[in-house]
């Protein structure tokens, strides 16, 4: 049988030893992955490491040296990481073939702790977008576009007819990390988050999507988008599982020097909250926006009135710089963009074309060619905002309304409040035909309006499923912590993940036990017609 | 060349200089005129920072500011993994990678070719 969290894995190692090897999980695991592949969720599959990985913890198990409670445990890595000897491409020609020399640290904690990579997972091209649509190897379908509960909501709308034709979005730009998670082919993904991009998917998929504090996890080995913003994410089906991850992660990196050095409390276990009326939750005004679907705001106001009948305070707070916030993460992302990007010139690595003429021209069409239009826009734009007659009014301008937006989360926490509560996104998944009828900043700046402005203060953020909307799909909630208060985060959206119970996706047809029910469902028609 | 088909809602700012310029810093081409007008709108969106009121504030460069950078003591633990390095490259002879010449500065615009029409 196949189980569906982390912990549920763990529990078996107490009660029974070995009621499941890591090999029969990683084969189980590698034909949910050939099954699903359709979804477009992985870039490279790692069959052979992953399970030559299980056979050494199977042995380990087996010594009684087990490593600890990831040892064994399938996991996806978003292809943005660096894996030594596997490729890593950032879903974009710059980088195709190439294979970096060494591990990622979060990679490297993983590997350490027994767990058994799967595979790298499809993005948009170097983490540019909320959708997981622009990247070279083509876009990320969202599981619950093949859910019982989204089909048999579709049938009955005449409307519906090819079957495939209209699959939804996983979010981004984490999205086949999230896709991998959701269909069951690992129980844990890395994602990254610059300005939503490990939350935005997880909500639209149904999972958990924790954003740690900026600097409690080290990005070094995180192919850098925005140094001042960029953290690894975590994906998982439960909060427990992401914060047996978070313990895993966690910590100071003598080569990232961004990450803090303060004492952590490891590991991450959670208490399990029994009442929550010492809690105070507040709700940021300004996010209550037109824009907000309807089932998305009804969501957010039960939420805050659970909160309420079971004895916490809930107040309304202000985050004064909110409307700004988007802006303002613009002209900052595309500045610090312009300089990452600059180390693409294709003489040390990555894609480099023929042209010999000189170096500049064969920069300049070594990127030309590596870059797609999304990534070549916000080079531009950065640059544009970088120019010396352009620097105080943009560059500088941007530094210090980030200030404001950060203080602004100070305040709301100073006036008692321990944790925010807000929407994750505008509305569930949409249909990937009516995705790309708007372009990528477009659709980046609709879709990161709540999660972005967590990613200029730093602080810690996760997004819980909370319900399935009318038309059957995935709807997150965001909870926001103090910054290193990502324990106390973590339990809050414990308590309130046990409140919600939010259903298990019902992928029938991929599921091995079920595929046993169809095969007797076929007999019984036999049978009748007899 | 593409300003006088940039996007009419946007700012006109981006002259053919500051196309060149951009280019040649970037090291990376606008390919269109789409992306031009891309750029404007970004400019545009920009723009509403200005709104923003920002007297006697001071610019945020890290959250971290508070902190005091953690300084690892001056030990050689890594490190003599050339061959390593070097096996990424297009192009190498010996240890070194093969750069084409340099100090030999793009072309300017009116000596490309025109846009290719997308």
């Amino acid at each position: 049988c196949y189980y569906y969290f982390l912990q549920e894995i763990l529990d078996t190692h107490d009660s029974i030893s070995g009621q499941i090897t890591p090999t029969e999980l990683c084969q189980k695991c590698l034909s949910l992955i050939k099954k699903t592949k359709f979804l477009n969720a992985y870039i490279t599959v790692s069959e052979e490491v992953a399970l030559k990985q299980a056979e050494e913890s199977e042995k380990r198990y087996k010594n009684g040296q087990s490593l600890g409670d990831l040892d064994g445990i399938p996991v996806a890595v978003k292809d943005n990481f660096s894996t030594s000897g596997i490729e890593t491409t950032c879903a974009s020609n710059m980088l195709k073939g190439y294979i970096p020399p060494y591990n990622a640290t979060v990679v490297q904690k993983l590997l350490d702790q027994g767990a058994l990579l799967m595979g790298k997972t499809n993005l948009d091209e170097f983490a540019m977008g909320s959708g997981s649509t622009d990247g070279i190897f083509g876009p990320v379908k969202n599981p619950w576009s093949y859910s019982k509960q989204y089909r048999e909501k579709r049938k009955q709308n005449p409307h519906s007819k090819n079957e495939d034709s209209d699959w939804l979005i996983t979010g981004g730009s984490s999205g086949g990390s999230a896709a991998a998670v959701s269909a069951f082919t690992c129980y844990a993904a890395l994602g990254s988050d610059t300005g939503g991009s490990t939350r935005n998917p997880a909500a639209h998929c149904g999972l958990v999507g924790f954003k740690p504090s900026y600097g409690l996890v080290s990005r070094h080995g995180l192919i850098p988008l925005v140094n001042s913003m960029d953290v690894p994410g975590i994906l998982t089906r439960c909060v427990d599982d992401a914060a047996i991850v978070l313990g895993a992660l966690a910590g100071p990196d003598p080569k990232d020097s961004t990450t803090v050095h303060d004492p952590i409390n490891k590991p991450f276990m959670l208490p399990s909250l029994a009442d929550v009326s010492k809690l105070c939750i507040g709700i940021p005004k300004e996010y209550l926006i037109p824009e907000l679907s309807s089932e998305v705001r009804s969501l957010w106001s039960k939420a805050a009135d659970l909160f309420e009948s079971e004895g916490a305070k809930v107040l309304e707070v202000s985050l004064p710089h909110t409307s700004y916030s988007i802006v303002c993460y613009h002209v900052l992302c595309t500045s610090e963009v312009a300089s990452n990007m600059a180390r693409f010139d294709g003489l040390q690595y990555g894609h480099r074309c023929d042209i010999n003429v000189s170096t500049e021209a064969m920069y300049a069409a070594t990127r030309r060619e590596g870059f797609n239009d999304v990534v070549r826009g916000r080079i531009l734009s950065g640059n544009f905002f970088l120019l010396k007659e352009n620097y105080e009014n943009y560059f500088v301008k941007a530094q210090k309304v980030r200030r404001l937006i950060a203080n602004d989360f100070v305040n709301a926490f100073n006036s008692g409040v321990d944790v925010l509560l807000t929407p994750t996104t505008l509305s569930e998944a949409v249909p990937y035909l009516e995705f790309i009828k708007e372009d990528n900043r477009t659709r980046s700046a609709q879709d990161d309006i709540f999660t972005q402005a967590v990613n200029m203060a730093g602080l810690p953020a996760v997004s819980i499923p909370v319900a399935l909307s009318n038309q059957g799909l995935p709807i997150g909630l965001q909870f926001i912590g103090r910054a290193f208060c990502d324990q106390q985060l973590l339990t809050v959206a414990k308590w309130f993940e046990k409140q919600v119970q939010f259903p298990v996706i019902q992928l029938q047809e991929l599921m091995d036990d079920c595929s046993a029910v169809l095969e007797n469902e076929k007999s019984a028609s036999v049978s009748l017609k007899q | 060349g593409f300003t006088s088909k940039a996007d009419p809602q946007g700012s006109g700012r981006i002259t053919a200089q500051v196309i060149e310029h951009l280019e040649r810093l970037a090291l990376v081409d606008f390919g269109s005129c789409e992306a031009v007008a891309r750029l404007e709108k970004a400019i545009a969106f920009a723009d509403r920072l200005r709104a923003v009121d920002t007297d006697g504030v001071e610019p945020m460069e890290s959250v971290l500011e508070d902190r005091c950078l953690y300084l690892r003591s001056d030990n050689v633990v890594e490190g003599n993994c050339a061959d390593e390095l070097l096996q990424n490259s297009h192009r190498v002879v010996e240890e070194y990678f093969v750069a084409p010449p340099g100090n030999i500065s793009l072309p300017k615009l009116d000596e490309q070719e025109p846009f290719p029409h997308s």
